[in-house]
């Protein structure tokens, strides 16, 4: 019987569980670090950071749909000065590992943020948010289009030597395409899926729930969308696939490991079980035990290739 | 799972129901042993409530505490059956457990001498824990359309008096009219206001506190998803730009909030 390792290896990074926070949900982390034990994440991605602070939308932000939520948050962060000045120091102080997923505008703020981010200690990673439906600044401009893909992950690739995440919208007709582009431009991992593009209504009002109208939807009703786009770029491109979507328990996970990704992020179930990282890494331990599987490797992509 | 804030001001848990019973047609009260919970709770603060895991619930739900007994450990939530999330709540068996995290929030300073509380609605409920405890003088509106949503939250509390005031838009009991008219004719002999309820009546109280020259406190209700300050879905606009009512609040000054038109 082998004993479960959950090491696996993202790009470069080397992390001790498969588990990681997904950008948005947990802010900086730093109010979480105080709830939970952060060193239950492989990693946390920090919320998109950009060069100045952005106000974030108008409330209503949040709705709760069936299976899900929607949100838009519309980027609200306090910027990358703030960041590095006032945050990162602390949260160098938890045993975690740390990747920042960042925003712009335009070409030149997600190069200029890329290359003040490169140099900080502490810093593992970053990942390319070019996929937010919330704000048309959100990135996902870029995240829709092909040559605009390859052409901002060229860019940032170009101004920092840390492992690079690229970060992409499911609100394409192709979203393969859109993976092929970033792989060619220097990416080291390719993250999916950001929130699906979505509205509610409030029938008494007869206007929007939300202040900005659009928001984006997540939670358990957009994972079998998250799956199936985690199985199509898995086996379009080389590089490791951080998947997300929906997932709230460790069986969740696991199908989107066999789906073929390296490894997870959880976001909006953290709000249900803000520790559903420790559930989720015993329970694959659980599984691993019982189908005699030793390493993490043996279980991606096994779904593709027929199984055991 | 059972997890502490490292300073344990906020307790992450199951709780035991101690009662949840229906106090008039759609509203309720639920009682929770929660001694850690009860120990550090002040009035204005919040707890969030998450629904039982099988209801495929994203969220958990805040409420404002009702009452907290450092002596017996328990605290309440005063709540009305709106929408699918409330009925389930209100079905949770006494002696049963649902997960709770809390007290979140700030506060409300204390009650001075002479102030004038307004409660719409279910804003009732951190107004009763507010005057809990509290010896000095002060009156107390409570306003909502109709008798039948005119509720006493806590038996016997709400008994009309020279500074309790029911106010229905009906006029189906106590004084006919919105919570506004009455508090207009109170305000200027106030020095001080504390009040919580629908959007558009703290909307107004603040400009009127604005224009007057009274200090003022409201309490807000937002949507919220993580409750602890991180996902920033709960800001409201407010003169620092956005702020969360999860931490920065929910109790803002009426310098503060509802700053336009």
């Amino acid at each position: 019987m082998h004993k479960p390792d959950l090491t696996i290896q993202l790009g470069k990074l080397i992390l001790k569980s498969p588990v990681l926070a997904a950008s948005g949900p947990l802010g900086s982390s730093l109010e979480y670090a105080e709830l939970i034990q952060l060193e239950q994440f492989g990693a946390v991605i920090v919320k998109g950071i950009s060069l100045e602070p952005w106000p974030g939308n108008p409330p209503p932000r949040l709705a709760e749909t069936a299976a899900g939520m929607l949100n838009a948050i519309g980027l609200q962060n306090p910027g990358l000065d703030f960041f590095l000045e006032s945050e990162l120091p602390r949260l160098r102080e938890f045993k975690t590992r740390i990747i920042v997923n960042i925003i712009g505008r335009n070409i030149d703020e997600y190069a200029e943020t890329a290359a003040a981010l490169d140099q900080q200690p502490g810093v593992e990673a970053i990942e390319l948010n070019i996929s937010c439906p919330n704000l048309k600044a959100g990135g996902m401009a870029f995240g829709a289009d092909i040559h605009l893909t390859e052409k901002v992950v060229w860019t940032v690739r170009k101004k920092t030597c840390l492992p690079l995440l690229v970060k992409l919208t499911p609100n394409v007709t192709d979203i393969v395409s859109i993976a092929r582009a970033a792989e060619d431009a220097g990416a080291d991992v390719i993250s999916l899926i950001n929130t699906l593009g979505g509205m509610a209504i409030d029938i008494e009002k007869k206007q929007p729930v939300l202040g900005n109208i659009f928001g984006g939807l997540s939670g358990p009703a957009i994972m079998p969308v998250a799956l199936k786009m985690v199985w199509q770029v898995s086996e379009a491109v080389c590089l490791p696939v951080l998947g997300m979507g929906g997932i709230t328990s460790a069986e969740d996970a696991i199908q989107f490991i066999l789906a073929g990704a390296r490894a997870v992020a959880v976001g909006s179930g953290l709000f249900e079980n803000p520790g559903l990282a420790g559930d989720i890494n015993s329970g694959i331990k659980k599984y691993m035990a019982r189908h005699s599987i030793g390493s993490l490797n043996e279980l991606e992509g096994l779904a593709r290739r027929g199984g055991l | 799972m059972f997890c502490l804030i490292a300073d344990h001001r906020i307790s992450l848990g199951a709780f035991i129901i101690i009662s949840n019973e229906m106090v008039a047609p759609d509203y309720c009260r639920i009682t929770f042993s929660a001694p850690m919970i009860a120990q550090k709770a002040e009035p204005g603060q919040f707890c969030m409530i998450y629904m039982p895991s099988d209801q495929g619930f994203m969220l958990p739900r805040p409420f404002s505490i009702l009452s907290a007994s450092r002596t017996a450990g328990e605290i309440s939530f005063f709540y009305k059956l709106v929408g699918r999330g409330t009925r389930i709540l209100s079905q949770a068996k006494k002696g049963s457990k649902l997960k709770l995290m809390g007290p979140l929030g700030n506060s409300f300073p204390p009650v001075e001498s002479g102030a004038l509380l307004v409660a719409g609605g279910l804003g009732i409920a951190p107004l009763v824990f507010l005057i809990s405890s509290v010896s000095v003088q002060f009156t107390l509106i409570y306003a909502a359309r109709t008798a039948g949503e005119l509720v006493s939250p806590l038996p016997g509390l709400l008994e009309p008096g020279e500074n309790i005031l029911p106010v229905t838009e009906d006029g189906s009991k106590g004084h006919c009219g919105n919570a506004l008219d009455i508090a207009r004719e109170y305000l200027p002999t106030t020095n001080i206001l504390y009040a919580c309820g629908p959007n558009v009546m703290l909307h107004s109280l603040a400009h009127i506190c604005r224009s007057k020259g009274i200090q003022g406190w409201l309490s807000l209700e937002e949507r919220m998803a993580c409750g602890i300050g991180a996902c920033r879905g709960c800001s409201v606009k407010t003169i620092n730009g956005y702020n969360r009512v999860c931490h920065e609040g929910p109790v803002f000054s009426t310098g503060e909030v509802f700053l336009d038109a």
